[in-house]
């Protein structure tokens, strides 16, 4: 069911997308979103295409609506939504809305595949039965 | 450089919800530091003070009195009141004046701070998606840390508990009603797993200090504290921080760490010294992982010393006697600086129905806050 939704484009930054960051060679430090200097010795990163294939690292729910603005209700209300840090196979750990089935599913560890689109990252359950547990 | 610091006045506010202004609410402070020194405003050589949203320190000399004397503003988030405390420190030390006020005052609008993710350097879509909320960094924070040590939601709870317990023992305290545990796991989700009691709220007050050097504290009536070390640090690579999109792998540094060391390291006594303790508790989760970052448990004992009541006022190291942020609130400005004011009534002796017992001789203070900075003190009689 579901599966990775892995969309392909050739646009390199905004529209749904592979997560674009950068990587800093000196440091082995992955960041995301991409910048043009590592931020731990300063020095020039160059851009990197990050997979988007992780686990979860940590994770809330946000159980009342946020202040508004900046916040912008979603066209049917606000209903409670999860979020959490994905812990990329590059080492970046990436904030990014969990979209799961439901908040009683979520597990740190749990597989997840991150997409980059209009907002900030989203994250989706990756389904693999052996890593079901 | 070095020489004895001490702290030979200590006023504060009630705080809480309060008609009266943040600028109001800091001259009754700076009023009650003086009366409590035995000092006029015209001997004080140099100040320093700031709040985050209730207006500049250095306007209040239009209520203090126009001396002249040289007044700085310091405005740095949640160590306002330990960055004011520490130039205050380095005036005495450097010889430009022997008695000097450090004040901390806020008043903020009532529910959850308001940031703008440009002021953040970040995109928009972190605000219109939802993602600029701090409760959601603090649940975030420390359900991996009980992923990783073990800790239970009961003992978040054991938290609160104690602190609207403590609040009770605390004339000054917004929060006065004790809570029980099962109410507070029952208060309602807000991040998980932080349920609403678990979490202070932004609210209004002030605190303010009077130090002097040793040879003006010998001609005084009250007992001064020794200050013996204050160091504020920021944040190093590989932190975990509010507001990050993205936070490095591997295991996470701490400015709190980093900051506590350097004032164990200054006063040359460590964390086991402790009679007394008040660490940054913006809810019950930090106040579990600040135990062990400032070097007082190792990761996951506080399942155990929390249930066996060791961080209790008659415990093994009372923590945040006067019940924290969670039973004051959290007037940005005057947070740590309330905590020193606490410190130095439980080693005069002076702290009432919440005296630690035993005549307490050493006391430690922590704030931390966005975006990574922390502020430490080691207090001594």
């Amino acid at each position: 069911m579901g599966g990775a939704l892995i969309r392909m484009t050739t646009l390199p930054r905004r529209p749904a997308a592979g997560l674009q960051g950068s990587h800093c060679s000196g440091c082995s430090v992955t960041v995301y979103p991409a910048d043009e200097s590592c931020p731990r010795c300063g020095g020039p990163a160059t851009p990197a295409a990050l997979s988007g294939a992780g686990t979860l690292w940590t994770w809330t729910v946000q159980r009342y609506a946020p202040k508004s603005p900046p916040y912008k209700e979603p066209p049917g209300g606000f209903t409670p939504f999860a979020l959490g840090y994905v812990e990329l196979k590059e080492g970046v750990r990436v904030a990014a809305v969990l979209d799961v089935d439901g908040l009683d599913e979520i597990r740190i560890g749990m597989p997840l595949t991150v997409t980059a689109g209009d907002g900030v990252p989203r994250a989706r359950p990756t389904h693999t039965r052996e890593e079901d547990s | 450089m070095s020489g004895d610091v001490l702290i030979c006045g200590a006023g504060r506010t009630p705080f809480g919800r309060s008609e009266a202004s943040g600028r109001q609410l800091a001259v009754s402070a700076v009023g009650a530091a003086l009366a409590d020194a035995g000092i006029e405003w015209s001997r004080v050589g140099a100040a320093f003070g700031g709040s985050d949203s209730a207006g500049l320190a250095d306007t209040l000399v239009t209520q203090l009195g126009l001396t002249g004397l040289p007044f700085v503003n310091v405005k740095n988030g949640c160590a306002t009141g330990g960055s004011a405390l520490i130039s205050a420190v380095n005036a005495i030390r450097s010889g430009m004046a022997d008695v000097v006020l450090a004040v901390g005052f806020d008043k903020h609008p009532r529910g959850a701070f308001d940031p703008r993710p440009e002021d953040w350097g970040l995109g928009k879509e972190y605000g219109s998606d939802g993602l600029m909320v701090t409760t959601q960094f603090f649940g975030m924070k420390i359900q991996r840390y009980m992923y990783d040590h073990g800790i239970t939601p009961h003992t978040l709870a054991l938290i609160a508990e104690k602190a609207y317990r403590n609040g009770a023992r605390t004339p000054e305290a917004w929060r006065r009603k004790p809570v029980s545990a099962a109410e507070i796991l029952d208060s309602g989700m807000v991040s998980d797993p932080l349920t609403r009691y678990m979490f202070c709220s932004p609210g209004a007050g002030a605190a303010a200090l009077v130090l002097c050097s040793p040879e003006v504290a010998r001609t005084l009536d009250t007992p001064a504290v020794t200050l013996r070390s204050a160091a504020v640090r920021t944040r190093r690579f590989g932190s975990f921080e509010v507001f990050s999109p993205w936070i490095p792998g591997g295991e996470l540094t701490s400015v709190s760490r980093d900051a506590s060391a350097a004032a164990f390291e200054e006063a040359g006594i460590g964390p086991g010294d402790v009679d007394v303790c008040q660490l940054q508790d913006t809810e019950s989760g930090a106040e579990v992982m600040h135990l062990a970052e400032c070097g007082f448990c190792e990761d996951g004992e506080q399942e155990r010393l929390i249930a066996a009541g060791a961080t209790e006022i008659g415990g093994q190291l009372p923590v945040n006697t006067d019940g924290g942020c969670i039973a004051n609130g959290e007037p940005i400005g005057a947070s740590g600086l309330r905590q020193v004011y606490e410190i130095v009534q439980q080693l005069r002796g002076a702290a009432g129905e919440r005296q630690v017992p035993g005549a307490p001789r050493v006391g430690f203070t922590h704030v931390y806050g966005a975006p990574g900075v922390s502020a430490c003190t080691v207090l001594s009689r």
